[in-house]
């Protein structure tokens, strides 16, 4: 038992060792050396996980402490990691989905200079190390410095090919909206401090410090929780930054933008979920924001052209999802969707990788056609996972998603309905990206049409085993309906939400119901993916602009341009105002006054200095004058 | 007599002395008005300490002595070793520039 706390510090330093070796030796080491370093690290980090998984299935949770981080006498954050259910799990995925893209990536990049490609697995081994401090933390404050540090990690690495200005734009756009959802978590974190006096996540669940606390008061600190992370999570109205992070490399798309970074305000919020199952005007916050940004992602996805981005798109929309599921107290139903995600969406990125490798970098799906022929392995693969996030039965999206409506309904019929409508939007779009991409004929030009080629091992290894995740990875959640006892992933993570579980009243659905609304929502998924099928594998190349109502759809229904106009232009204007007005003129002003200043009266007081010795001796007597009549009155 | 009298003789002739050092040109008038300042102080300084002694303040202790005046003494040694110098200068200043006029001396203008 002894032996998790001996070596769970080995696993966030594991990669934070393979980021400072890449990173200090990327001029003098070969790319083969620093692929390697930079994927062997997270493979072993990854191995010490499952041991670590092992022992906390067999009930062994720990908190490991390290060291005292501030110890002053109000208040004392300590380094400690927190190893239980949840952080384990989340463990496994981060570390075994990383390591698989960083296979992917020392393929996928191997057309980068050796310096830059070791600078890539530094930036990308400090992730992994961010992204483990995260979920393992054991109180706000280590959780928030892993949080930063994929906020960072994140900006670094969609700006890797810094010197295309579009492209570090997108960057300082993610790290902005990053910070403003930071600034929400940082003013909870305050709140808790000053009203608990504690931020350890074992101390504030428990129930003495949770009667401190007013229910304006857990309100307050759960909305703001949630703002921290729509940022970082990509929820309205802090999501646009998503779609332009696809300017990164597209293994960076996976790993942060599908499978972990989006993926840690779900855990921050699982984490804390007594404190949102006491708050229920925050937790229908949380539902109705995933739901509308589930439903505005998906109609955004149907009209984009560029291959990244309806997965970005469809990124935000399951993200939506995921929140709908902890707005109705799903907790379990949202980290198995957490899970499934990571395998299909990392999936879905990957074999996007291959498709752009192979088209030699074009990403207009309108280009593309007819690649079935020549890809197999990521065709196959691909379409297993578009398969698995349309939730077609008995793929993992299918169990996940399932279990998030099924909680939906129970809250509220509408929520529910909302939630298949945009399953069946999710279906269209994603068969209609597997249709324009891989079926019909080739629309791309003759030279792309003779480079196309199956990928290399490297890349088409983590497709196959991705894709065996995609598919049997629902099989750990089967709901009571199908087999009793089938649900082990709600049984291994039932320590973690047991807090909230006991002071919810249980909606059980009868049978009937759950079959019926299982039912529905296949049924209508699988309208839409015959539909899309059908007319995507017919698709005649027209890059005419879209008109009507498709055209805001096509323009993502104009927010961003919303966004300049309400908040950025007037911030310009005031800068510059600033800048003209105040810094030149009145600052300037003051200083260069100052200066005239000086100088106009040393010139007055010059004349002083006649050289007369009798205008000195006058000026002596004058003096002794004034002090004599001074001294008479004090 | 009243000690105010002195006291406002003193004052007129330390007036007059101060009011020649800033007016007069030559130096040897200016020095003159100097003695004159201190010899003004002087007068103040017997007139003050004849008024001490015949005070009540006096009458009042047994060991009293009346003999501030001595200071005096001090003042006037001080003035002859502070004349001597400042003839030493003006002998100087004559042999450089020919003339005793102190408006000469403004070399440290501007």
């Amino acid at each position: 038992m002894n032996n998790v706390l001996q070596i769970a510090w080995l696993i966030p330093v594991l990669p934070l060792i393979g980021f400072i070796i890449n990173g200090a030796g990327r001029n003098i080491l070969s790319k083969g050396i620093a692929g390697f370093i930079g994927s062997s690290v997270v493979l072993a980090s990854f191995l010490l996980s499952i041991y670590v998984f092992i022992q906390v299935a067999n009930g062994n949770t720990h908190v490991a402490h390290y060291f005292n981080f501030i110890n002053i006498e109000t208040l004392k954050i300590a380094f400690d990691f927190k190893i239980d259910q949840l952080s384990s799990l989340f463990l496994l995925i981060i570390t075994g989905v990383g390591f698989l893209i960083h296979v992917y990536s020392t393929s996928y990049m191997h057309n980068e200079p050796a310096k830059d490609f070791a600078k890539y697995f530094a930036y990308l081994n400090l992730f992994v190390f961010s992204m483990l401090l995260l979920v393992m933390g054991a109180n706000y404050v280590i959780m928030f410095i892993g949080w930063e540090g994929v906020g960072l990690c994140s900006y670094l690495l969609i700006g890797y090919w810094f010197k295309n200005n579009d492209y570090t734009d997108a960057a300082k756009k993610a790290f902005v909206m990053n910070r403003i959802g930071d600034l929400g978590f940082l003013l909870a974190v305050f709140w808790l401090i000053s009203k608990v006096g504690t931020v350890s996540f074992d101390e504030i669940f428990a129930a003495e410090s949770l009667q401190k606390l007013s229910t304006t008061d857990i309100t307050g600190i759960t909305l703001l929780l949630f703002v921290g992370a729509t940022g970082k999570s990509a929820q309205i109205p802090l999501y646009t930054w998503l779609p332009d992070a696809m300017a990164g490399p597209t293994p960076v798309s996976a790993l942060i933008h599908a499978a972990t970074m989006v993926t840690a305000g779900i855990y921050m919020i699982a984490r804390s979920n007594i404190l949102y199952t006491m708050a229920p005007v925050t937790q229908a916050v949380v539902a109705i924001t995933g739901i509308a940004t589930a439903v505005l992602a998906a109609t955004i996805a149907l009209k984009q052209n560029d291959i990244k981005k309806v997965l970005a798109y469809s990124t935000v929309s399951q993200l939506g999802y995921m929140f709908v599921g902890l707005g109705v107290g799903a907790y379990t139903g949202a980290v198995f969707h957490v899970m499934t995600h990571a395998f299909f969406k990392a999936l879905l990125f990957l074999g996007a990788g291959s498709v752009i490798h192979a088209m030699g970098g074009e990403q207009d799906m309108r280009n593309m056609g007819g690649l079935k022929k020549h890809m197999n392995i990521t065709h196959l693969t691909f379409l297993l996972g578009c398969l698995a996030i349309a939730g077609m039965p008995p793929f993992s999206g299918f169990f996940s998603k399932d279990e998030i409506l099924a909680a939906a309904f129970s809250n509220s019929p509408v929520l529910w309905g909302i939630g298949v409508i945009t399953a069946m939007m999710t279906a269209f779009y994603m068969f209609r990206l597997y249709g324009m991409t891989f079926l019909g004929k080739f629309r791309g030009t003759h030279e792309q049409e003779h480079h196309l080629h199956e990928s290399p091992v490297a890349i088409t290894i983590p497709l196959i085993i991705l894709a065996i995740l995609a598919v049997f990875g629902g099989l750990v959640g089967i709901p009571e309906v199908f087999m009793h006892g089938g649900h082990k992933l709600e049984a291994f993570l039932e320590p973690v939400f047991a807090q909230s579980n006991a002071i919810t009243v249980k909606h059980s659905l009868s049978h009937s119901t759950e079959y019926m609304l299982m039912a529905v929502s296949v049924t209508g998924a699988l309208i839409a993916l015959i539909y899309a099928w059908n007319k995507y594998s017919k698709y005649q190349k027209t890059m005419a602009e879209p008109t009507g109502f498709a055209k805001i759809l096509a323009n993502k229904w104009y927010v961003d341009e919303l966004y300049n106009g309400m908040i950025i232009s007037p911030l310009k204007s005031l800068s510059v105002f600033f800048n003209n007005i105040i810094e030149k003129k009145v600052i300037d002003g003051m200083v260069n006054g100052t200066g005239k200043a000086v100088n106009y009266g040393s010139r007055q007081l010059r004349w002083l200095q006649s050289g007369q010795v009798g205008a000195y001796i006058l000026l002596i007597v004058i003096g002794i004058l004034i002090l004599f009549i001074i001294q008479l009155f004090l | 007599m009243d000690i105010k009298a002195y006291i406002i003789l003193s004052l007129t002739l330390f007036t007059i002395g101060i009011i020649g050092v800033l007016i007069r040109r030559n130096a040897i008038i200016i020095f003159m008005c100097i003695e004159l300042m201190l010899n003004a102080v002087n007068l103040l300084l017997v007139a003050f300490s004849k008024m001490h002694a015949a005070s009540a303040v006096a009458k009042a202790s047994p060991d009293f002595v009346g003999d501030a005046q001595i200071f005096v003494f001090f003042i006037m040694v001080v003035a002859a070793a502070e004349v001597s110098v400042g003839l030493a200068i003006i002998v100087m200043l004559y042999r450089n520039t020919h003339s005793v006029d102190v408006n000469f001396l403004n070399r440290l203008k501007n």
